[in-house]
């Protein structure tokens, strides 16, 4: 049965009638396929991938998880759902104030009870896991520091570390990479897809540096303007293809535009 | 210098600039017609009739009513007023803290995916909403002499006049200094399937534990000066002996318990500066 079979979806922001963040988007995942998602900033990675998470409903076509709609079952069965989708945001959530070994236990807290949660907030209820999660990610030492004692690197794997520990069956990540130097990069993908593979679980990454896209993923997944551009084997795909995608992208200097969208967007009240 | 002056006009004028004005403006015309319907006027306080009566009733506090046999009275009353405040906060916890997760629209497991919450679940909330706002806009006072009549004079009445009241201002503060919290941890966790209360333990309360800690401390504060003004009515405490000897015009003696409650004051900042530093 495969993970996903997403047919002709439309996915659009909340609050905003007319712009569609996805059109037309068909992709199937078989369980255990390992692919990436690459395009331009604001192709849609994030949005496909909260949609595929669960946490954004699509607006039109056809959304299949496990071979179930998700949308179309009760909340609670629906939540049930979301905790075999992994989604690791780009922005690592973890609060500053928190010790890493919570942190990374709240992989578990679907699993859990309330009690059980609060009595981990104690005394960590599996110190051990979490150690070894770290320990992939050469973070051991970590363990019981402070999130805020950590730097942007340490976050990013700390919130990669607590993806080891969910039973999920689908690991979303999100630019697991942006704030890592090659040789942590090249450790954390092999990380992932290793983790993947040993529990057959899909993943889905999606990424910045084509290179290490195409290195490491046999599938490339090519967004561009909200749309798939390209979904090939990497044995496929040509460097102009990876030019073509990128094309046009312009450095963010740019001018900005004075149209309709931008004034609703500008300061005006009581923000500081 | 002609040049950085013309670049300058280029750029647009502040759009937030005029209505902060307006608002100033605003403001202030709100203002004035409070300050005559109060008649506010403070130079009275510096009236020669006025300093001369201060100066009697201040020159009575200088030597503090400090004989064993009221000392000892002091402190049995202190020790009731500590115990009214402390035992009507904790009702107040009781409801209060439900509340707040009833009414906290964060960690609204309907919206996830919608950005919409179900009709039941928003009627819940404002339900909850609307109680907390009932309890707390009747006045503690009011609550207080309410309970005099039922339960009879004593720190009883006070207890729940306290736990009545405070319950409201708490979990509505409460559950604003949660929603105002980042909310990208716990929207995280949601995302993965954890439960409503999981979210609110792991992705919300390690930032907002501190503040939450600072605020019920203050309102413990609070819940001692207001047990005074509520001994006024019978309801047990400090505040009923500040009122005999208020009426009986002994200086010393308010000055007395006035030392005290500046001393419990003190004595819960220490506490709350001592607590946000362990927590933050």
């Amino acid at each position: 049965m495969p993970t996903y079979q997403l047919q002709n979806l439309t996915v659009r922001h909340f609050g905003v009638r007319s712009s569609s963040a996805l059109q037309a988007i068909d992709l199937t995942v078989e369980q255990g396929e390992q692919l990436a998602l690459i395009g331009p900033s604001g192709a849609g990675k994030t949005t496909l991938l909260a949609t595929l998470s669960l946490s954004h409903r699509p607006a039109e076509g056809s959304f299949l998880a496990f071979g179930t709609d998700p949308w179309s079952l009760g909340e609670a069965e629906r939540h049930r759902l979301r905790a075999q989708l992994f989604l690791a945001p780009q922005t690592p959530p973890l609060p500053p104030r928190q010790r890493v070994v919570t942190a990374v236990l709240a992989a578990r807290l679907p699993q859990w009870s309330v009690w059980r949660a609060l009595a981990s907030l104690f005394k960590p209820a599996d110190p051990e896991a979490a150690w070894q999660a770290l320990s992939r990610f050469n973070l051991g030492d970590k363990l019981y520091s402070r999130v805020d004692r950590l730097s942007g690197g340490e976050r990013q794997r700390c919130g990669l570390a607590r993806l080891l520990l969910s039973p999920a069956k689908a690991l979303l990540v999100d630019e697991p990479l942006s704030a890592l130097d090659p040789a942590l990069s090249e450790l954390t993908l092999v990380t992932l897809r290793e983790e993947a593979r040993a529990r057959n679980a899909t993943l889905i990454c999606s990424l910045h540096q084509v290179d290490l896209a195409l290195n490491h993923f046999p599938r490339i997944v090519a967004l561009r303007d909200g749309r798939i551009a390209f979904d090939l084997p990497r044995e496929q795909v040509t460097p102009q293809m990876i030019a073509a995608l990128y094309q046009g992208e312009q450095p963010a200097a740019s001018k900005p535009r004075h149209d309709d969208a931008m004034a609703v967007k500008l300061g005006v009240g009581a923000c500081l | 210098m002609a040049a950085p002056l013309s670049s300058h006009a280029a750029i647009p004028r502040d759009p937030a600039l005029r209505g902060r004005i307006v608002a100033i403006v605003l403001a202030l015309a709100v203002l004035w017609p409070t300050l005559v319907v109060t008649e506010f006027k403070p130079w009275i306080l510096l009236d020669e009739q006025s300093l001369a009566a201060t100066g009697r009733f201040l020159a009575d506090f200088l030597v503090p009513a400090h004989s064993a046999e009221f000392l000892h009275m002091l402190l049995r009353e202190t020790w009731n007023t500590v115990a009214i405040a402390t035992a009507g906060l904790t009702l107040a916890l009781l409801g209060a803290i439900p509340a707040t997760l009833v009414i906290n629209e964060q960690l609204s497991i309907s919206a996830l995916g919608t950005g919409r919450m179900r009709p039941v679940a928003r009627m819940v909330r404002q339900t909850a909403r609307w109680l907390l706002v009932l309890l707390r806009s009747v006045p503690e006072l009011v609550w207080a002499l309410l309970f005099v009549r039922i339960v009879g004079l004593g720190p009883t009445a006070g207890v729940l006049a306290i736990a009545l009241t405070y319950c409201g201002m708490l979990g509505k503060v409460y559950a604003e200094i949660l929603e105002s919290s980042d909310a990208h941890a716990s929207d995280t966790l949601l995302a993965n399937g954890s439960g409503r209360l999981s979210a609110l333990l792991y992705g919300v309360l390690p930032e907002a534990a501190s503040e939450l800690m600072s605020y019920t401390v203050y309102r413990w504060e609070c819940a001692i000066r207001g047990s005074v003004v509520m001994g006024f009515v019978g309801a047990g405490g400090l505040g009923q002996r500040m009122d005999e000897s208020l009426k009986a015009l002994n200086g010393a003696e308010v000055a007395s318990m006035l030392l005290v409650f500046v001393a419990l004051v003190a004595l819960a900042d220490q506490f709350s500066k001592i607590l946000r530093r362990r927590l933050g």
